[in-house]
């Protein structure tokens, strides 16, 4: 299990969230969550179309990051950053028939699963399989804030994989150099596929890394959303005052398999027990109901609105048609 | 043979000042007077690549000029990782800049390969992020520059759903066609031509002057035979022609301009007119987009030909540094002329 001493966080006393946000985080954890639980299921039982990827264990990340970002802010989400859609605006109507392939999904039955859920309407850059070219991109998204002198900020993310490719040093190169104001969520699950962190590098943290730029290399207990939103939000905020570029690395485990196929047999099931007590989304629950912000009922209120949006987004997304294929040529160059 | 191709001094030389009367520039000037021109245009140019600000302006010196007119924020040097200043450039572009990205080699492109094929190419049908970028490639050789200064790598990127490609071989089109390419709202690859950066000089039109991307153009008329190429090779063609001229063969030649999307009708058009097609270019001709060009014209136009369809292009083989080998490598007037008057003949 990673080693969460280690953590060199700031004080992020200034960044508390109000109980309503906290509410609003815990809604946003628990939809993600149902949603995961809801997709898994479609496609185990064979209704699914083409390969999916579960984001579970992930949620305290891509909820309390994306919520820590502004509406005017850019972010380059990936596959396992589902909560970030959603808090970001992105409806899981809309998401669920991309995954279904259907004409109302967001690329329009284009490409698959998350990837290419893009929206600049909602300051969502979509990804590409490659995962670490977010990395440029979103670098390049915060350099234009830089060159029209606006105060606005970028932030992607990257798994441990991808930090092992050149696109991570020659990103957070450009960024430190161009100090862009940038924001680099690392999402350290301990498994890229089937290949464990000690043969993907030689140290033990991603930030590790971030002195090789001269920025800033935090990490961050990876299942606790309101301590991830308050180092990002530190961080967002740093970066849109010209402070340049911080590394983030949350430290999880990736709960399921690489995608839907994968069993995940190499994993020793004693680490995902381990970590299953530390459910991101049972632990903010446990903390919301200790700390008297909401009582069972208001809890209860809330995962039950969380699944009538999500079967409603299954059955708008099994409603909605399929792209028709006059159309297949249309829309590769911009007019 | 074996003589050079051209006698092209790329490299060191300050780029020339431009004379407002004549308007005579070179191919590399007007490729700058363009940058120029769009820069104070549109706010939302700019220009960034390796050691392209200013006073150096650049390894070829295109860039000359740019950071003092209009500040170096608009005139940005990278670190040496083209994989990821691609990627930023797309980023940017997403945004709705219009980065003009110097490769200082086109050679290099293939360093930033992931970057333009897989993202900036797919973007726009993915999920309509348009990504109007414009990527400057100095290709081409001729110059004794060997296998990593000296390639024609457009085959790749008009193979990639998404692109566009151009390839000038006048100084007008060097301008027009950059200006072009600026305005797209999708990802262009650029190809400049090296050996003709300072060997080509012409007339460019000032101001707003723009080619549009698309159209082929007929570079010399002929009933004869039809020569379809770009880039350098158009000119080594009418030399070609020049020649044939003098034995009485008449050669249409056909610069396509443009490589993607191609001009299928004035190829078509050049193939009917006299039934006897020769097909050149620098890039090696296996699977070269001449493959593609004879392609379309046995699809479409084959009632029409009177001989096969002739190809001439580089080897496939590295391209080599030592001049009689680089010869050896790559098309020029004379063999053009050899293959000409054989397909006459036919």
């Amino acid at each position: 299990m990673a080693n969460m001493s280690q953590s060199n966080l700031q004080d992020n006393a200034k960044f508390t969230l109000s109980p309503v946000q906290k509410i609003e985080l815990y809604y946003w954890m628990r939809l993600t969550r149902t949603y995961d639980d809801s997709m898994v299921a479609y496609w185990r039982q064979g209704r699914g179309l083409g390969g999916v990827f579960s984001q579970r264990g992930h949620e305290a990340i891509s909820v309390g990051t994306g919520y820590a970002l502004a509406p005017d802010d850019v972010v380059a989400p990936m596959h396992r950053d589902m909560g970030c859609y959603f808090v970001r605006g992105m409806t899981p109507r809309r998401i669920f028939a991309q995954m279904l392939g259907r004409a109302t999904g967001v690329s329009g039955g284009r490409d698959v699963n998350l990837h290419g859920a893009g929206d600049l309407n909602l300051n969502i850059v979509g990804f590409i399989s490659h995962l670490p070219h977010s990395l440029p991109v979103a670098v390049g998204v915060a350099m234009s804030f830089v060159y029209r002198n606006e105060k606005r900020v970028s932030m992607t993310y990257v798994g441990d994989g991808s930090s092992s490719t050149g696109l991570f040093h020659e990103s957070l190169n450009l960024a430190a150099v161009h100090k862009a104001p940038f924001v680099l969520i690392a999402e350290n699950n301990q498994y890229a596929y089937s290949t464990p962190l000690h043969q993907q590098m030689p140290v033990e943290n991603i930030a590790d890394r971030a002195s090789a730029y001269g920025i800033p290399g935090l990490i961050v207990d990876g299942n606790d959303v309101e301590a991830i939103y308050a180092v990002t939000k530190e961080a967002v905020e740093k970066a849109r005052e010209g402070g340049g570029p911080t590394l983030i690395e949350c430290k999880t485990m990736r709960m399921m398999g690489h995608a839907i196929h994968d069993g995940a047999e190499y994993v020793p099931r004693e680490l995902l027990e381990v970590w299953e007590k530390r459910n991101p989304v049972e632990l903010f629950e446990r903390r919301l109901l200790e700390e008297g912000i909401a009582d069972v009922a208001e809890i209860d209120e809330i995962k039950h609105r969380c699944e009538v949006e999500i079967a409603d987004a299954i059955e708008f997304a099994e409603q909605s048609p399929m792209p028709d294929p006059e159309t297949v040529s249309d829309g590769v160059y911009a007019p | 043979m074996g003589a050079p191709v051209v006698n092209a001094n790329y490299g060191f030389a300050d780029v020339e000042q431009i004379d407002q009367e004549t308007r005579e520039l070179t191919y590399l000037a007007a490729i700058t007077d363009a940058l120029f021109e769009e820069m104070a245009r549109d706010p939302n140019v700019l220009v960034m690549g390796e050691d392209v600000q200013g006073p150096f302006g650049g390894a070829f010196k295109v860039t000359k000029g740019l950071s003092e007119e209009f500040g170096n924020a608009r005139v940005l040097n990278m670190p040496m990782a083209e994989l990821g200043f691609v990627g930023a450039a797309t980023g940017m572009a997403l945004m709705g800049l219009r980065p003009v990205i110097e490769m200082q080699f086109g050679d290099f492109i293939t360093s930033a390969f992931d970057s333009i094929v897989q993202y900036a190419a797919t973007n726009y049908y993915r999920w309509k992020g348009a990504v109007p970028w414009v990527i400057r490639a100095p290709s081409d050789g001729g110059l004794r520059s060997g296998p990593f200064h000296s390639q024609n790598p457009e085959a790749w990127f008009v193979h990639t759903p998404g692109l566009k490609v151009v390839a000038p071989a006048t100084p007008a089109d060097a301008k027009g066609l950059m200006i072009s390419a600026i305005r797209d709202n999708n990802p262009v690859i650029y190809f400049e031509s090296k050996p003709l950066y300072r060997s080509l000089k012409g007339h460019v039109p000032a101001g707003d002057y723009v080619v549009p991307i698309g159209k082929a153009n007929t570079a010399r008329s002929g009933d004869d035979l039809s020569i379809l190429t770009y880039g350098a090779q158009v000119h080594q063609a009418l030399e070609a022609a020049t020649r044939l001229a003098q034995e009485g063969i008449e050669a249409e030649v056909l610069d396509l301009r443009t490589l993607k999307p191609l001009d299928e009708e004035a190829i078509l058009a050049a193939a009917r007119k006299t039934g006897k097609v020769l097909i050149v270019h620098s890039a090696t001709r296996l699977a070269g987009v001449g493959a593609e060009l004879a392609a379309l014209i046995s699809e479409q136009a084959f009632e029409w030909l009177d001989a096969p369809i002739a190809r001439l292009g580089g080897l496939d083989v590295p391209v080599p540094f030592s001049p009689p080998l680089e010869d050896a490598y790559r098309p020029n007037a004379e063999k053009i002329y050899q293959l000409a008057v054989e397909l006459a003949r036919f």
